[in-house]
């Protein structure tokens, strides 16, 4: 029997953005409002399937990877069926999704756009955005989840390319052509996986249940060439240095509530996929090549963070922070202990929700200052205290402290990945100091100080501080 | 475990809800915020006195307590509660953190009064009460870690409380920083416990650790080593320390609280918690002295040729807890002589920044002390609770510092061979040094020429000494008291050594090659050396307001932080920011530089190739017909050969 919130969740926002480009020349507020309802509306059914997922889930939904699933025939000639469902992972990426996106459009209400590019379109494209990445985290099928992942490409190019920066047409090429890259890649692969199961079956499919039963019979030396597809598309999606250089320009040119979903849920689509493609579909030549991605995930912890400390562009800045921290999570996934994959998959929510916050910090420092660069800034806090300690809040989250979210997966993937590689555990640990480093640093240039340049912007100036503190803030006692 | 024991969960939970109600309270809560902030704290201090008294009326054996709250991390093998440990030693240092931290919290009513963030204050300071509470609480080594970057965090918003100063929020950066450096060695022996193990609760750890040393001793080692790299951190040892008299940055009731009484006495906690792990191996005890000694020494350096008041103390408290780290890697037996140090340590420290504070509250915060002199006239509290911590510090019979640190340098004497002298000497060459820059410090406040009154203070006022008011006052008063009374109330039919025996295993008498009077009179002789010659060189003659230059290279190097910095700057600052640089660079021109270079190279062939479709059926001829006589050779080529 079909379980229809998953359809629901993907074709609503469509539905939505629909609505919103029928309407062209309604007034801004009514469109901006039409769109946050949809979101509302989302969320509303995301948490119906939360509630529905979790509700004493019977002995037989247990045993079965998937609940909540919805099939459709929808290419009989090659017999693949438009076929979705969730587990516990795809689920919290769901969810979080659903939350992100009225604070996005929230945070976007006031969005200074390029000339001649109107909210609406803006609003329409995050919402289609919405809908395809639900649509990746859903399928169950690797067709499926191959178009989607193309889909979700379309959006974001024109998310970066209309509405961006300075800067935009090139980032937008870039990330355009990464993607297409990897894409190809990936395509070929599907393609592989449905041959490679054929050879073993009679017959090939794109079921992911199916392909997961047969997937020790493919013989090793196929699986390493499907799996070197995947893998590339998957280490651009969730960069992976060197792979990374399309993410600093797209989510610096990107509007504060694209870079936001960009950096927070987009690129988790890569190490989702490593998760649910990879390991589970490809587990010989996961397991033989897991030192390759422990490589490039070590080297990508170290190297963001160091590269991240160097930044004089915050919104740059704010990308490197995440490719340090998309090491952690494909160190966690290939380290193949039961913490670390759990780890991994925790920090794939904990670090959307902590990278989206100090996205969207970062940029409405940006917008309000009217400056991306760090020297612009100085004594923040003192000027705007909820901002300051949002961004404090948002920084002890990225670097993991106790209390935040992140803690806990950061410290199950190195306990993990300790138990079994403790040299890359060690070389990743010194990744927390680096993370300090680099947080604290950058707070300390921009919030600390005295009040100056941008921050008087927007602010109150250093003036108004004067009076609004009664004696030099120095003197105590 | 429920009852009173369960309700020591609430120790941590009270001090907890007041930050978040005083930092999320925002500005309507400034008019009460010191309040919230001093009636959690002690009422944070009233349970944990009812719970020790209960702990005291349990039998001797019975006297370590698990409480468990909640389940906090489940994953495979790996089952983390969120759990406590209500024991002897734990609750020793419930009573210090709150106790202190209650009459720091009433001192600084007084001395942030004209403090516009003081309910901000009051919040990080409740921060950090329940973020120690939790370090010494947790009975595990990750709720340990988690109180332990709870402190780390704390301290670092109140050393850059006025965080408007770019010194202030250097010094915070720096604080947390190298604390971070440290706590990599903590994780680091989570992690080695955790495989080795499977388990990282204290319990689970201690009851295994003796089949790991069977198995492979070096393991035990290792894990000890990587401990110590944390203990260093938090408690500002070798090669950890630059961070520590920077951190005086901050409002003086932190350099109180953290810096002296509560936070840096943390790696002390971790060293006397883990017994069970160092006394299997005596090369991680013996790194542990050495670090203290060394530690101790270059304290007491820097103690010497700082002129601003509070570096001194500051200096003094990292020469104090390389004792007490000397005492704990000391290892079996005389753990507990670490913690009585520490313990007393808490009282005149505390009571000696406070009074710091009060001279500074007094001289226009002030902090350097050739402008001062002669004010024990006009501070005549501050000058008897300072002098009363002076004399502590110094080790003056029947004060704090006699009965705490006079068997830590007999334990020293005791240990084999010529290691027992080397620590031995060390540490009693340091409390003659001690001595001397304390006394220095005492003198150069207190006595000789009022230089203030030919001086005008920053902002270009007079300066009008006057002693501060009550509410600091008594504090201070109350601290004094421990300075003189506590020492003796714990050392005397080892009372302290006793009670902690639960936790850190039975308190054995060091035994010296030789009597023990003779290392006390030895001792005794050492600092009356020490004040005299601060005497000869400070109180005889008059101070210059400004620092005699050129002196000879020792000084430049006291003065320079003992080198700490320049190795910091020239080994990982420095080099950091160029990798750093460099790796933008690259990042650019090479990683990206190729990207784009292949995009370009494409774009170029593509354009050049885009010439030879023309148009024009006579070049398409020509390139046909160079094609097959291309082919043709071929042909010819393969048939000859």
């Amino acid at each position: 029997m079909n379980s229809w919130y998953l359809p629901v969740l993907i074709f609503l926002p469509v539905v939505g953005a629909l609505v919103l480009a029928a309407m062209g020349g309604a007034p801004e507020k009514t469109v901006k409002l039409i769109a946050l309802v949809f979101s509302l509306a989302e969320l509303a059914v995301a948490v119906a399937l939360w509630i529905s997922y979790t509700s004493a889930p019977t002995v037989s939904q247990l045993d079965v990877p998937f609940r909540e699933t919805f099939s459709a025939a929808w290419i009989p000639y090659y017999d693949i069926d438009f076929s979705l469902g969730v587990d516990g992972i795809s689920l919290t990426m769901i969810a979080l999704i659903a939350v992100l996106m009225p604070i996005v459009l929230g945070a976007s209400w006031e969005e200074k756009l390029p000339a001649g590019r109107t909210i609406g379109g803006y609003f329409a494209l995050l919402l289609v955005l919405q809908g395809a990445m639900v649509a990746v985290f859903a399928s169950t099928n690797v067709f499926v989840f191959y178009v989607a992942f193309e889909v979700m490409l379309i959006p974001m190019y024109f998310l970066i390319g209309a509405f961006g920066g300075v800067r935009r047409a090139y980032a937008a090429t870039k990330f355009f052509l990464y993607s297409l890259l990897g894409g190809l890649l990936m395509l070929a692969s599907v393609i592989g996986l449905y041959v490679a199961s054929g050879q073993v079956l009679g017959e090939g499919t794109f079921d992911w249940v199916t392909l997961q039963s047969i997937a020790s019979q493919i013989p090793e030396s196929t699986q390493m060439w499907i799996f070197a597809g995947f893998a590339v598309a998957f280490a651009i999606k969730a960069p992976l240095v060197p792979l990374h250089t399309w993410l600093p320009d797209a989510g610096t040119e990107a509007p504060v509530g694209a870079g936001t979903l960009l950096v927070g849920v987009l690129d988790k689509v890569g190490t989702f996929g490593f998760l649910r493609i990879c390991l589970p579909l490809l587990p010989a030549a996961s397991s033989k090549l897991a030192w390759l991605i422990i490589l490039l995930a070590v080297l990508g912890i170290l190297y963001g963070a160091i590269v991240a400390a160097g930044q004089t562009d915050l919104k740059r800045f704010v990308t490197f922070t995440s490719i340090a921290h998309f090491g952690f999570i494909a160190l966690g996934v290939f380290a193949f202990t039961t913490q670390s994959i759990a780890g991994a998959a925790l920090y794939m929510v904990n670090h959307g929700i902590a990278t989206g916050l100090l996205f969207l910090v970062v940029g409405m420092l940006t917008v309000r200052g009217g400056s991306k660069l760090v020297g612009d800034y100085g004594g923040v806090w003192k000027v705007a205290p909820i901002l300051g300690g949002m961004f404090m809040i948002a920084a002890l989250a990225t670097i993991a402290m106790p209390g935040t979210n992140s803690f806990i997966s950061e410290f199950l993937v190195l306990i993990g990945t300790f138990s079994r590689h403790p040299v890359w555990a060690v070389l990743a640990t010194i990744g927390i100091v680096l993370a300090a480093v680099y947080m604290l640093w950058i707070f300390q240039r921009t919030m600390t100080g005295p009040v100056r340049g941008a921050a008087v912007v927007g602010g109150r100036g250093p003036d108004d501080v004067q009076e609004a503190l009664p004696g030099d803030p120095g003197d105590a006692g | 475990m429920t009852g009173l024991l369960g309700a020591s969960v609430l120790l941590i939970a009270i001090p907890l809800a007041g930050a978040i109600v005083l930092l999320a309270g925002g500005r309507l809560l400034d008019r009460v915020g010191h309040l919230i902030g001093c009636g959690t704290v002690l009422a944070s201090f009233v349970l944990g006195v009812v719970i020790f008294v209960r702990v005291l009326g349990q039998p001797v054996d019975d006297r370590l307590n698990t409480v468990t709250v909640f389940t906090w991390i489940q994953s495979g093998l790996l089952d983390i509660d969120f759990g406590l440990l209500v024991d002897p030693l734990s609750i020793t240092f419930v009573l210090l953190i709150t106790g202190v931290g209650s009459l720091i919290h009433i001192y600084s009513i007084g001395y942030m009064a004209h403090d516009a963030d003081r309910r901000k204050f009051f919040g990080y300071m409740n921060l950090f009460v329940a973020s120690m509470l939790l370090l010494v609480l947790g009975d595990s080594f990750v709720t340990l870690y988690a109180g332990w970057e709870g402190v780390g965090l704390a301290s670092y918003l109140l050393i850059g409380f006025w965080s408007d100063r770019p010194s202030a929020a250097t010094a915070a950066k720096k604080a947390f920083i190298m604390n971070r450096v440290g706590d990599v060695g903590l994780a680091l022996a989570i992690f080695l416990m955790f495989k080795e193990m499977g388990t990282v609760s204290f319990q689970g750890v201690f009851d295994r650790i003796d089949e790991v040393a069977e198995q492979s001793p070096g393991t035990v080692t290792v894990i000890a080593l990587l401990l110590l790299l944390g203990a260093c951190g938090k408690s500002g040892q070798v090669p950890l320390q630059a961070w520590l008299p920077d951190a005086m940055e901050g409002p003086t009731p932190v350099s109180a609280l953290i810096h002296a009484a509560t936070m840096v006495t943390a790696g002390v906690y971790l060293i006397a918690r883990c017994a069970p792990i160092y006394d299997l191996t005596a090369d991680g005890g013996l790194v542990v002295a050495i670090i203290g000694t060394v530690t101790l020494l270059v304290g007491c350096i820097g103690g010497c040729a700082k002129d601003d008041i509070k570096k001194v103390l500051a200096y003094s408290t990292v020469s104090q807890i390389g004792y007490m780290f000397l005492a704990v890697g000391l290892g079996a037996g005389v753990y507990a002589l670490g913690i009585l140090l520490l313990l007393c340590h808490g009282f005149f420290k505390a009571g000696l920044f406070l009074g710091a504070g009060s001279v500074m509250h007094a001289m226009n915060d002030d902090v350097d002390m050739r402008r001062y002199g002669g004010l024990a006239r006009r501070l005549p509290i501050t000058f008897v609770t300072m002098a009363c911590g002076y004399l502590a510090i110094i080790g003056f019979p029947l004060f704090d510092g006699f009965y705490a640190k006079d068997p830590i340098i007999e334990a020293a004497f005791a240990a084999d061979g010529v290691q027992g002298w080397l620590l031995g000497s060390a540490a009693l060459v340091g409390a003659g040094i001690t001595a001397f820059y304390m006394t220095r410090l005492m003198i150069m406040t207190f006595f000789g020429e009022p230089r203030w009154k030919q001086l005008k203070s920053a902002d270009g006022t007079d300066y009008h000494p006057h002693e501060s008011p009550p509410v600091m006052t008594i504090p201070m008063i109350i601290l004094a008291v421990g300075s003189v009374g506590a020492g003796a109330f714990f050392a005397i039919g080892d009372r302290l050594a006793n009670w902690l025996a639960p936790s850190v295993g039975p308190y054995e008498h060091p035994e010296p090659p030789f009597p023990a009077v003779v290392v006390t009179i030895a001792t005794l002789a050492v600092v009356a050396v020490g004040v005299f010659i601060a005497y000869w060189f400070v109180g005889r003659r008059p101070v210059p307001v400004t620092p005699p230059m050129p002196v000879p290279a020792i000084v430049t190097l006291a003065r320079a932080d003992v080198g700490g910095n320049a190795i910091n700057e020239t080994l990982f600052a420095r080099p950091g920011i160029w990798l750093s640089r460099a790796s933008v660079y690259a990042d650019a021109k090479g990683v990206d530089g190729l990207v784009n270079g292949a995009a370009a190279a494409l774009g170029g062939l593509s354009g050049r190739w885009r010439r030879w479709q023309n148009g024009y059926v006579r070049s398409y001829a020509l390139s046909m017909f160079a094609g097959t006589l291309v082919v043709v050779l071929m042909l010819l080529l393969v048939r000859s050969a």
